[in-house]
C-alpha cells in the first residue's frame, strides 16, 4: 500500500491507529479513579507526544541513518519557532503560512550549519553542531533581541499587522486557527465515568505527523536511505569506490532540521510563542535521548522514545509525597514512610534524576533502546514457539 | 595599552579553569579513549567539597548565654562551631576562614574515590563501545551526578567566601607605573592563576620525569606493546583518570570563591571545555593548556567595550567562532596528533 511492502505497511497502519485513537488509548482509567491520574489523554500533552515525536524522527534520518551525533538540532526547532510566531504577527493567525515558513526557515539554516560542519566527522561534528547551536542561543538572548524578544521570548501583540488577517477581535488576539477551525477547539464526549477530548489541534498534528512518518518509512527504504545507512557503515570504503558521501549526509541533515522546523511550527500552531530556551544544548540533548531511547535507526523507536520520555515526564513531576502515602495506606506507617523516603528523591522535582539512570541502564544494556527489548522479547517466545513446532525453523532475524 | 593588559589577566583566571578541565578530559581521551561528557560533573562535585568542608567546619551547636538579652528580652542564643570550642575562637574562626583553601586537601581523596568509581563501575565497560555511545553514557552520568548534588544541595548557588586575607585586590598598574586604579585585580584570581600554573606543571612533570609517566606515556603511544611488555596498563590508566579527577576536582574547589558553586555549573563549562579540547587538538596535552588560556583571553577581549560596539554581541560567542574557524583550517587544532578521532 502506498508503495509500502508489507512488512512496512503494518507498521504504517499500526502508527495511524495509535496516533488517531490517542484519546481513547491514552485515558483508561475513569475520571475521579485513583488511577486517573495516570492518564494522559489530555490534548497538551498529547500534542507534546505528536511533536516531539516528529522532532525525534527527524533527527532520526540523521543519527539513525548516517551516524553522525548532532548536538546541536535543538537550534532549528528555535528558528522554526521563531519563524512560525512572525509569520502569526505579521501575516495572519491561519497555521498554515506559519507551519510552511518554519520549514523553510529551519531548512535554509540547516543547509548552512549543515554545510559547514559535515566536513569533520565523529565527534568534531558533534562540537561544531553544539557551537553553532550555543551560537545561536546566545545570540537570540542578547543581539538579536528585535527579532526573538530576547529573555521575555517572542509572543503575540495586540497591534501586530496581521495584514491577511486582523490584529483583534474584540480587544484580544485572534485565536490560532485552521481556515477558521480554531486550534484550541476541542470536542468533549462523555461516556459512563470517562471523559475524552477530541482536540483540533491534536488532530491537525497527526495529520502532519503521519506524513511525516510516512516520508520517513520512504526515505529508509529508499536507495536514498540505503546510501546513508552505506556512510554510517564505513565511510572510507565509499570515498574510495569514487561516490562522494558529503551531498547525501547534507541532505539528511537538511531534511532532519526541516523536521526540528516542523516540529517548532507546530509548537506555535499549538501555542503561540517562542523563547531562546527551546535552543539550549540541554534541548538538543533531550531528543538524542529520546532517540536513543526509543532505538537510534528504527522507524518506530523515535516516536515511542518521544511519548516515553514525555510521559514520564508529565507523571514523575506530577507524584508528590501525599500521593505515595495514598498508595503504601495499606502498608504499616513506618514501611510507608520508609519507601517514601526512598522514592522521595526520584519524582516531582527530582524526575531528571529518574530520567538520567533510565538514559544510563539503557545505553548500558540496551544500546538499541525499546526496540531492541521488544525484538528481544519476541525472538524469546519465537524461539519457544520453534521448538514447540513441527518443523523447528530457527527465529526469523530480529523486526527493526 | 592598560586595558589591553586587563583584558589579558581577566582572561587568565577563566583560561586556567578551562585549561585544567581540558588538562582532564585530554589525560582520559589520550589514555582510554574515552570521551567523558561527566567531566564537567567533576569540577562541579570539585566545587561543592569546597561548600561541604565549609559546611562541616560550621557545624555549630546552641548555647543560652543568660547574660546577653535579644530584643524581647529573653536570654540570647548563641551559636558556636564546634571547631571554635575544640581549637579555641581565634584558631577556630581562622579555620573556618581558611575553609577553601583546606578543602584542597579534604578533596583530593574524595576526587580521587569518585574517578576510581566512576572508571571501575562504569567507563571500564565502554572501551570497546563506539564513541557515541561513551559520550551518551557519561552524558547520563552528568545528568544524575548533577541531579543528586541539587537534591542535597539546592538550585541556588551557594556563597563560598575566599579567607578574608585574599579578600581584596591588588593594584598591577601601580606597579607597572600606570596610574593607580586603573588595572586592579582581586588577589583570589592571582591565587587562582597561580595554583593552576602549579597544577599543570605538576602534572607534565609527572608524566615527564616519573617512571609511572614514562610508561603512561608509552601507554598512550602505543598501549599493545607496553602490555606485551608486561606492565599492567589497565591500572595505570585507572589511576591516570583518577588524576584526571582530582585535577578537575581541584580546579571546582578554587574556582568556589569566584562564581558561587550551584549545581549546573559543570555543564556550563563542560560545553567550553569540549570545543577548548578540540581546538588545542583532541589528545596533545600542551595543545589544551594553550587553548584553554587562548580561548579564556579572547573571551575577555570580545567582552571589551570598544569591541562589543564594533561587533554586538561577540563576547557572547566569539569561544564558538573561534572554534569553527580552527576546526575548519587546522583539522587537527592547534596541536593535533594525526590518527587521533579520525576514524
Amino acid at each position: 500500500m502506498l508503495g509500502l511492502d508489507k512488512k512496512d505497511t503494518s507498521t504504517f497502519l499500526l502508527v495511524v491507529a495509535l496516533v488517531v485513537f490517542a484519546p481513547f488509548l491514552l485515558n483508561p482509567f475513569p475520571d475521579g479513579s485513583e488511577l486517573a491520574q495516570f492518564n494522559a489523554g489530555y490534548p497538551d500533552l498529547m500534542q507534546r507526544f505528536l511533536i516531539f515525536g516528529i522532532f525525534a524522527i527527524g533527527f532520526n534520518i540523521l543519527f539513525g541513518l548516517t551516524g553522525y551525533l548532532s548536538f546541536g538540532h535543538a537550534a532549528f526547532l528555535g528558528v522554526g519557532s521563531y519563524a512560525g510566531v512572525w509569520m502569526m504577527k505579521l501575516l495572519t493567525m491561519n497555521v498554515v503560512p506559519a507551519i510552511i515558513m518554519s520549514v523553510i526557515f529551519a531548512g535554509l539554516f540547516s543547509l548552512l550549519v549543515g554545510y559547514i560542519s559535515l566536513r569533520r566527522s565523529g565527534i568534531y561534528f558533534s562540537i561544531l553542531t553544539l557551537a553553532f547551536a550555543q551560537m545561536s542561543f546566545s545570540l537570540a538572548y542578547s543581539v538579536l533581541t528585535p527579532i526573538t524578544n530576547g529573555e521575555t521570548g517572542l509572543q503575540l501583540n495586540l497591534d501586530d499587522p496581521r495584514v491577511l488577517g486582523v490584529s483583534q477581535v474584540g480587544g484580544s488576539i485572534p485565536a490560532a486557527n485552521f481556515f477558521g477551525l480554531a486550534m484550541r477547539d476541542s470536542y468533549e464526549l462523555v461516556l459512563g465515568n470517562w471523559l475524552f477530548t477530541f482536540n483540533a489541534g491534536y488532530y491537525l498534528c497527526a495529520v502532519v505527523m503521519i506524513a511525516a512518518f510516512y516520508v520517513s518509512v520512504r526515505i529508509f527504504r529508499s536507495p536514498f536511505g540505503m546510501m546513508l545507512r552505506a556512510v554510517k557503515s564505513n565511510q572510507n570504503r565509499m570515498n574510495f569506490t569514487g561516490l562522494n558521501s558529503r551531498p547525501y549526509t547534507l541532505a539528511a541533515f537538511v531534511i532532519s532540521g526541516m523536521y526540528a522546523g516542523l516540529a517548532g511550527g507546530l509548537m506555535v500552531a499549538m501555542d503561540p510563542l517562542a523563547g531562546a530556551e527551546r535552543m539550549q544544548w540541554t534541548a538538543s540533548g533531550e531528543v538524542v535521548l529520546m532517540t536513543i531511547l526509543g532505538g537510534a535507526g528504527t522507524l518506530i523507536g523515535p516516536v515511542l522514545g518521544a511519548g516515553f520520555i514525555k510521559y514520564c515526564e508529565n507523571i514523575f513531576s506530577k507524584i508528590n509525597d501525599n500521593i505515595l502515602y495514598q498508595w503504601f495506606s495499606a502498608l504499616p506507617d513506618a514501611v510507608a514512610d520508609f519507601l517514601v523516603f526512598i522514592i522521595h528523591p526520584f519524582i516531582g522535582k527530582g524526575w531528571h534524576l529518574t530520567l538520567g539512570i533510565m538514559f544510563m541502564l539503557i545505553v548500558i544494556f540496551l544500546p538499541g533502546g525499546i526496540m531492541e527489548g521488544i525484538s528481544r522479547i519476541g525472538k524469546l517466545f519465537s524461539r519457544k514457539k520453534a521448538e514447540q513446532g513441527p518443523n523447528g525453523t530457527a527465529a526469523p532475524a530480529p523486526a527493526e | 595599552m592598560d586595558a589591553i593588559f586587563l583584558q589579558i589577566l581577566n582572561g587568565l583566571d577563566k583560561g586556567s579553569a578551562y585549561a585544567l578541565i581540558a588538562l582532564g578530559l585530554t589525560l582520559i581521551f589520550g589514555t582510554l579513549g574515552v570521551v567523558n561528557f561527566a567531566h564537567g560533573a567533576l569540577f562541579m562535585i570539585g566545587a561543592f567539597c569546597a561548600v561541604t568542608l565549609q559546611r562541616i567546619l560550621t557545624l555549630s551547636f546552641e548555647t543560652i548565654d543568660p547574660e546577653r538579652l535579644d530584643f524581647l528580652g529573653n536570654p540570647l542564643k548563641v551559636k558556636t562551631p564546634y571547631v571554635e570550642s575544640w581549637f579555641g575562637p581565634e584558631m577556630g574562626a581562622a579555620i573556618i576562614d581558611w575553609s577553601v583553601p583546606l578543602a584542597i586537601l579534604f578533596s583530593i581523596p574524595i576526587m580521587a574515590l569518585v574517578g576510581l568509581m566512576m572508571e571501575r563501575g562504569l567507563i571500564k565497560h565502554f572501551y570497546k563501545r563506539p564513541h557515541a555511545d561513551q559520550i551518551l553514557v557519561t552524558f547520563g552520568l552528568a545528568i544524575v551526578l548533577q541531579e543528586i548534588i541539587k537534591y542535597f544541595y539546592g538550585a541556588n548557588p551557594i556563597p563560598t567566601p575566599a579567607p578574608a586575607a585574599f579578600a581584596g585586590s591588588f593594584d598591577f598598574g601601580a606597579m607597572l607605573g600606570f596610574d593607580p586604579n586603573v588595572i586592579i585585580y582581586p588577589y583570589w584570581r592571582i591565587v587562582y592563576f597561580l595554583f593552576s600554573a602549579a597544577i599543570i606543571g605538576g602534572v607534565f612533570a609527572f608524566l615527564q620525569f616519573t617512571t609511572f609517566g614514562m610508561v603512561v606515556r608509552a601507554g598512550m603511544a602505543d598501549r599493545q606493546t607496553v602490555g606485551l611488555l608486561g606492565i599492567d596498563i589497565d591500572r595505570r590508566f585507572t589511576i591516570m583518570f583518577a588524576l584526571a579527577a582530582v585535577v578537575a576536582g581541584l580546579a571546582g574547589v578554587m574556582y568556589a570563591p569566584i562564581n558561587s558553586p550551584n549545581y549546573h555549573m559543570g555543564m556550563d563549562f563542560l560545553v567550553l571545555s569540549f570545543v577548548v579540547v578540540v581546538v588545542g587538538g583532541m589528545g596533545s596535552l600542551p595543545g589544551a593548556v594553550l587553548a584553554g588560556f587562548v580561548l579564556g583571553i579572547l573571551e575577555s577581549f570580545a567582552s571589551m567595550a570598544q569591541v562589543v560596539a564594533l561587533f554586538p554581541g561577540i563576547n557572547q560567542i566569539v569561544i564558538y567562532l573561534v572554534a569553527i574557524i580552527i576546526l575548519l583550517t587546522r583539522p587537527r587544532g592547534l596541536m593535533g596528533r594525526k590518527g587521533v578521532m579520525e576514524s
